[in-house]
């Protein structure tokens, strides 16, 4: 076990009583809590951590936070391997276990490597050029070479083990990140009495505070922050969510929010997400996210050992880790110089610094003089030498001529770009702000949202803590709080951030952009002389900011190129747009629980648990699960139990559970008119006590949907719609009523769940009812004929309703029944039926009985049918308006070679039709030219003995006893069938009256 | 993006169903002409900015409602239920 | 220049300097003898296809933003030919076959890259209605394939088959659909648009279309009056603005259709996948990223971003088709603005306006038909008549009935 050799021996927000021990390419070594797997590694000496995605070059630590675009690493093993984890951001824990990435065989000789000797002729969009001869090399040699070649990380390739949830949150003011600004703001408005949620992606309150140290209000910043966060954690109205990132802007103040729960942890404790999912709604909100310091351009500036200057100094500081002995510190603004004492005070050694501005302040050179260091103002960094680590550098003073200094580090800062990305979220396009030397929040900001701190160009401690304070008070303010006034903050003056973009001067090797994705300064020259000038065609034709980290430390650089490359400003360019999310979110934090058999909600009918106990075998029905056939022994698949189910039913007694039928209530003295006005045929003159079969178009003519509607009063229906259709059809009511009719009188409501409803059908029907139907209630043929519907008692005085309504063809009942009765009307309906053998069926079953009767179900009220074509066109009344009249006229409504509903029937009974086929003539080929429709449903008649079908055919109503052929290509089956009545059994209805 | 239903508050467009153009669809032909049922049933302004849209709060109160919201921000700009703003249409025309 | 291995050799030891502007930038002529507003991937298609199969070389696309600004920089890369309707198949079965020829038509490598589509169903109902789509195909003489659960599996053993709550009860695959390049279509097309001397006017916005006695005479432009006899529109997801400039007003609501990839990852799917019990499409991009999508949000937008809602519908139906997305990313997401129509099927074809061409209403199915759609648009300007491919996508066929309702949802663009 190593003894981290780079660990400094005292400071650093780490705890060096809680060691964690942890693998790296099953190697292992020993970090602190309060470490990130990035600092542990560097503390450990460990400095090569990735490979790049193109070239496969090695790569170190560029930054410590977010914005890293070099050291991703996969994260855990077997099913709950993270790919692409940023080794930045990840909380050391105990038995953490992590491996480099898109290298073969091993992070140190990685074969790939081997690009980079190829990388003259992979510049940028090379294979747009290439690749293409001959033509059928790519699918075969090509793709698959670039694919396996490409990617970064490998998924786990199994299902995610842990649990995610989702919550939602309301306040008025969210504070986007816990640096100086955020904390300062949070501070000031909760003081005031808003409620807060303050979220920050770290989980360390402080931000940058914990890098460069300093004093605020006599206090050491640390114990500031400490201070801070205590007071607002003991304010009952203020939430802080530490590990939690706001990675994106919607409407309506709505802000999306990761709340990393456990993954700071080895394993997710039983009962929590890994991960959680906020949707916050903030009247206000304001945003400190801070900024973002820039690279500087030079040849091989990619080396492991070069990193961003901010970052060394949150490593020796926060982490009290020593990422270098021997450094350079190249800078082009004073925020560079801030690491001379940082590595002086750790012993690091400076080489040399060198300002890319002539002009530098004098107390920062005699600073930098006390260092020991060469200085060279005005001059740049040529180029960086090494292998695997930076081992010297190339520096040209201001005169031209070159200096190499032997170093294992490079500290560079190229200036600070304010971390602006949720604010153009919704458009706003950020504007550059020149004396910044950065893009800057622009114009219609979200609404609500205000930016305060780095984030907004204050870069200095002192202007951004006011800032903070400042934007504290008008956020409570416009909540309705009175904010005390902003009090003044004492703090030292530190140095300003702004840096000026230095352009490379010579082409002494490639010079990184965009780290991550190999976009070199010669790639983006290449696209603006291509004619890819505009920012998105070269970002999308040099892939600049489009890898994982999208360009957070890439995107300012290549934009300052190509303003260059087109001999134009940046603030004449401009940038391209930040879109959510700010970093990557996880698939399973978005889905939640949503996902296996809790991906949507489960409907069960009040009889589920009876049909569970009759060993019903179940089928999806929408959210519903609805009963497919109850199987008994010795019956070897569904048509067995289909064809005693049926005879079952046919010659005695079957039950059915229909609760699944849109029930909607309706009551009114217009309530009649409104049918007439919704259904193609009339209602207004269906007498009480009677139920009518309606049809229902859309304005375009076509059909909708169809039931039942029965008057059970004067002013009052009681419609009933296809089990599919239910929310639809409620919906297209209320529509009606509300923004069409409103002066019509009624009222209505969706009752589908009220009601448990049972199918009874089959000759002995009406003797099981009997026995349950209290004796008041005359249900005689004579009281109670065909299409009667009445509010009755059963069973001793329960409330039902009972239609005589039949789907089978069969005499045939609807009994409803208040859904909390449904399982005990089920069972006493069994009980009752149990001397005629009464016999539950399911859908197959029914489906079965509805094609013997020619009924039509969703197969062929698809959407695309109209009355006419499904034998229903006399149903549409001519002495009424009504919805889809007037469309339904159109010629090509009325076509005669529309397809018109029909039966099939194989002339060979033995063969077996399915739903699916195409409709040809007899002896013409299967092809467009011939299609004259398809086989809509398709089923065993139990009563033929044989397979038969409903189709729309061409005509089909003319076609009558002509032999076609239905033909199904896809599975190779054709069979000869008969045009025939769709209804099969009993066409003329005399079982109904039974 | 989120919807001031007025019987509800404030909600989130998760509970709503939108069905689109307030002003073409909630003029419904008076005279049952083909070309007045043409222009109802497939025409749409489709206007950048203003627009007069009805959502139906499915999982509310079950109004439907006419908001006005700026299709290039999004912004709703008012909210009124269906059976107002058709009574207004009723009492236009 | 032409691209081929001699050049990329050539200029890899040479710096790249020779590499030339792959589209000229030129100043607007007074008259062209067509105009092409948009300059997207149909727009720049049509040009295309303008100047090689009718010869038309004096022609301008006009394009507000940079090309490819709008749909074809913002999709899901799908390219298929399944459909179902008569109308339909022919066309989109014409794109594929244009798609397989691509590269070597233009002189430039969009990718396309044929891997399959695979199109899942989780009950019987939906199993029939592939079969019938299936069919449908197999009458065109498009090669589909009926796959059962193991099938299925067999494909793409990583989908939910133990524990879903709408299980996989089978596929429908075309193998010969696939991805392809997005951008790049539009780059190529330019390219090849450009070499063959149409001039592309990028950053020129279209701000009215003047008529003159029933007759198209010309755009105004935000560089000036560009007369011209012959203007197509191809502009989706502005088409009733930009229609509306000509009096014109059109079947369509414009939806916002949000898109979403990844971070990138070793090949882990080799197919396109269409969950059939939510709304939810993947396939993985040659760079690695997962690239998926799902519903429109279903308000009428121009703003090119969607709400939250609808993102995390995308992501739960994700996770119900394949629980091992858990722990991948979402990189970005993006919204394009759709042109949905009436019936769900376009419209390419006529106007009341002598002159003037409509080709719009893709509603999210416009970037497979890139190629095609060109093709007959050109057809369509060059000849005043609609080719036998695009007869069906007439614009009076929703006053005829003659509908192409692929969903059968009826005049309801968000529905279809």
């Amino acid at each position: 076990m190593s003894a981290q050799p780079y660990r400094l021996a005292t400071g650093g927000l780490i705890d060096r009583k809680r060691p964690c021990h942890f693998r790296f390419d099953g190697r292992e070594y020993t970090g602190f809590a309060g470490d990130t797997l990035a600092s542990a590694l560097l503390a450990n000496g460990v400095s090569l951590v990735g490979r790049s995605f193109k070239y496969h070059r090695p790569r170190g630590l560029l930054s410590s936070g977010a914005e890293e675009p070099n050291a991703l690493i996969e994260l855990r093993r077997g099913a709950a391997r993270e790919p692409n984890t940023r080794a930045t951001t990840i909380e050391l824990f105990d038995g953490l276990e992590a491996q480099s990435q898109n290298r073969w065989p091993s992070l140190g000789f990685d074969l790939l490597s081997l690009n980079r000797w190829a990388a003259p002729f992979l510049g940028a969009g090379f294979y747009y050029k290439t690749f293409m001869w001959p033509a059928s090399f790519w699918e075969k040699v090509y793709e698959p070479l670039i694919r396996r070649a490409a990617g970064l990380g490998r998924a786990a390739g199994a299902d995610d083990p842990d649990h995610y949830e989702k919550s939602f949150a309301h306040c008025d003011i969210l504070v986007i990140g816990a640096g100086p600004a955020g904390l300062m703001a949070a501070l000031t408005a909760g003081r005031a009495g808003a409620r807060i949620i303050l979220a920050n992606e770290d989980f360390a309150a402080g931000g940058q505070l914990h890098g460069d140290g300093g004093n605020i209000n006599g206090t050491a910043a640390a114990a500031w922050v400490n201070g801070v966060i205590a007071e607002l954690a003991a304010m009952p109205h203020v939430q802080i969510m530490p590990r939690t990132t706001i990675y994106g802007v919607y409407d309506g103040a709505t802000y999306g929010a990761v709340e990393r729960v456990n993954d700071h942890l080895l394993s997710v404790p039983a009962f929590e997400p890994r991960q959680r999912h906020w949707r916050i709604h903030a009247r206000r909100a304001v945003l400190a996210s801070g900024a973002g310091e820039r690279p500087l351009m030079f040849a091989n500036n990619d080396l492991p050992g070069i990193m961003l200057a901010s970052a060394a100094r949150t490593y020796l500081q926060r982490f009290a880790v020593k990422p270098a002995g021997r450094v350079v510190i190249a800078t082009s603004c004073d925020d560079g110089w801030a690491s001379v004492d940082a590595a002086l005070a750790a012993g690091v050694a400076i080489a040399a610094i060198v300002d890319t501005r002539s002009e530098v302040d004098e107390a920062l050179l005699s600073l930098g003089r006390r260092s020991g260091a060469a200085i060279y103002c005005g001059g740049d960094v040529v180029k960086a030498h090494g292998g695997h680590r930076v081992g010297a550098i190339t520096i040209r003073n201001a005169t031209g001529s070159n200096t190499r200094h032997a170093c294992d580090g490079v500290w560079m800062s190229g200036g600070f770009s304010p971390l602006i990305h949720l604010t153009s979220h919704l458009g706003a396009r950020p504007q550059w702000d020149e004396q910044l030397q950065a893009f800057v929040p622009g114009q219609n900001l979200p609404a609500g949202l205000a930016v305060a701190g780095a984030a907004c160009g204050d870069f200095a401690l002192g202007a951004c803590i006011a800032a903070g304070q400042r934007a504290g008070i008008e956020a409570a303010q416009a909540c309705g709080f009175s904010a005390p006034a902003a009090e003044p903050i004492l703090c030292p003056e530190t140095s300003a951030a702004v840096g000026v973009i230095t352009l490379p001067r010579t082409a002494a090797g490639p010079v990184f952009v965009d780290f991550q994705n190999d976009v070199t300064a010669k790639d983006i020259a290449l696209a603006a002389r291509e004619g890819y000038s505009s920012p998105e065609l070269a970002k999308r034709y040099t892939t600049l900011g489009m890898a994982t980290d999208q360009g957070k430390t890439a995107n300012i650089n290549g934009m300052a190129l190509l303003a260059a490359a087109r001999g134009k400003s940046i603030a004449q360019t401009g940038t391209t747009v930040y879109r959510p999310p700010y970093t990557p979110v996880s698939f399973g934090a978005l889905a939640g629980h949503h996902r296996s058999k809790d991906f949507r909600a489960t409907r069960l009918t009040p009889a589920h648990h009876w049909a569970q106990e009759q060993g019903a075998v179940f089928m999806e029905a929408g959210a519903w699960m609805r009963a497919a056939w109850f199987p008994k022994a010795g019956e070897s698949d569904w048509v067995e139990s289909v064809i005693r189910e049926t005879k079952a039913t046919r010659s005695s007694v079957g039950l059915c559970d229909v609760s699944t039928l849109g029930k909607i209530d309706i009551q009114g003295a217009d309530a009649g008119v409104f049918l007439d006005r919704v259904y193609c045929n009339t209602f207004s003159t269906l007498a009480v006590g009677r139920a009518r079969y309606g049809l229902m178009l859309r304005e375009d003519g076509f059909v909708m949907d169809d039931g039942t509607t029965s008057r059970l009063a004067p002013a009052h229906f009681l419609m009933t719609t296809t089990t599919s259709n239910a929310s639809k059809v409620m919906q297209h009511l209320e529509f009606c009523h509300q923004a069409l009719w409103p002066d019509l009188d009624l009222h209505m409501v969706s009752v589908s769940e009220h009601w448990a409803q049972y199918s009874l059908a089959g000759p002995r029907s009406r003797d099981v009812l009997q026995r349950l139907v209290d004796r008041q209630h005359d249900i005689s043929n004579e009281a109670f004929p065909y299409m009667g519907a009445r509010e009755i008692t059963i069973s001793g005085g329960l409330p039902a309703r009972l239609y005589r309504i039949s789907f089978s063809g069969e005499l045939a009942y609807e009994l409803a029944v208040p859904a909390r009765y449904g399982d005990a009307t089920v069972r006493a309906l069994m009980a009752a039926g149990g001397e005629f053998g009464i016999t539950p069926y399911g859908l197959e079953t029914l489906n079965a009985m509805r094609i013997e009767k020619g009924h039509v179900t969703g197969s062929e009220l698809n959407g695309t049918t109209t009355a006419r074509d499904l034998g229903l066109g006399r149903m549409m009344s001519t002495k009424k308006h009504y919805i889809g009249r007037v469309m339904e006229e159109r010629p090509a409504l009325r076509d005669e070679r529309r397809w018109q509903l029909v039966g099939l029937k194989p002339v060979d009974r033995s063969h077996r039709l399915k739903a699916g086929g195409h409709l040809v003539g007899r002896h013409e080929p299967a092809v467009t030219a011939n299609d004259q429709g398809y086989v809509t449903s398709a089923s065993y008649s139990p009563m033929l003995e044989q397979w038969i079908g409903l189709g729309l055919l061409s005509a089909g109503d003319k076609r009558h006893g002509e032999i076609i052929r239905a033909c199904d290509l896809l599975r190779q089956s054709e069979v000869e069938v008969e045009v025939c009545n769709p209804v099969f059994f009993d066409p003329k209805g005399e079982r109904l009256h039974g | 993006m989120r919807i001031g239903c007025p019987y509800c508050g404030e909600r989130w467009n998760d509970e709503f169903v939108v069905l689109g153009d307030a002003d073409a669809m909630m003029k419904h032909p008076a005279e049952a002409t083909f070309a007045l049922f043409y222009d109802y049933v497939y025409l749409r302004d489709n206007p950048a900015g203003r627009h007069r849209e009805l959502w139906y709060h499915q999982g509310g109160c079950r109004q439907w409602l006419v908001v006005t919201r700026d299709t290039l921000t999004h912004a709703v700009h008012g909210v009124e239920t269906a059976r107002c703003a058709a009574q207004d249409i009723e009492a236009a025309s | 220049m032409h691209y081929s291995l001699w050049s990329v050799l050539r200029e890899g030891l040479s710096g790249g300097k020779g590499w030339t502007p792959a589209w000229r930038d030129p100043e607007p002529k007074a008259e062209y003898d067509a105009i092409i507003v948009g300059g997207g991937g149909h727009g720049l298609a049509s040009a295309y296809y303008l100047a090689k199969e009718h010869g038309l070389t004096n022609i301008a696309v006009i394009e507000k933003g940079y090309i490819g600004s709008g749909n074809v920089g913002r999709n899901t890369t799908i390219i298929r030919s399944n459909y179902l309707l008569p109308g339909n198949i022919p066309f989109y079965e014409h794109s594929l076959k244009l798609w397989e020829g691509l590269e070597q038509d233009f002189n430039y490598n969009a990718m396309v890259s044929q891997r399959g589509v695979i199109n899942l169903f989780h009950s019987d109902s939906d199993r029939d209605r592939y079969v019938r789509r299936g069919n449908a195909m197999m009458f065109e003489g498009v090669k589909a394939e009926y796959l059962d659960r193991e099938g299925v599996r067999s494909f793409a053993p990583f989908l939910d088959f133990d524990n879903a709550r709408f299980p996989i009860h089978g596929g429908l695959l075309q193998r010969r659909g696939g991805t392809v390049r997005h951008d790049a279509v539009a780059w190529g097309y330019a390219r090849g648009a450009d070499q063959r001397g149409v001039d592309i006017l990028q950053n020129t916005e279209v701000t009215g279309i003047k008529v003159e006695h029933g007759k198209a005479v010309g755009v105004e432009t935000s560089r000036g009056f560009i007369r011209s006899r012959k203007i197509g529109l191809a502009c989706a997801g502005n088409s009733s603005r930009v229609a509306a400039m000509a009096g014109l007003r059109l079947p369509i609501e414009s939806h916002v259709l949000q898109a979403f990839v990844s971070e990138g990852v070793k090949p882990l799917i080799n197919q396109v996948i269409l969950y059939g019990a939510g709304h939810f499409y993947i396939s993985q991009s040659d760079k690695g990223g997962l690239v998926f999508g799902g519903d429109i949000d279903g308000y009428n937008t121009y703003a090119q971003r969607g709400n939250l809602y609808t993102i995390e519908d995308v992501f739960e139906a994700g996770m119900a088709m394949w629980p091992g997305l858990g722990r991948l990313r979402m990189l970005r997401q993006w919204g394009g603005i759709m042109d949905m129509s009436m019936d769900g099927s376009p419209i390419i074809g006529l106007t009341p306006i002598d002159g003037l061409y409509v080709n719009c209403g893709w509603c999210y199915g416009g970037f497979k038909a890139t190629p095609a759609s060109g093709w007959c648009f050109a057809h369509t300007i060059a000849r005043n008549e609609p080719h036998q491919l695009n007869a069906a996508y007439r614009l009076d066929r929703f006053a005829t009935g003659h509908l192409i309702d692929e969903r059968g949802t009826g005049a309801q663009p968000n529905q279809h």
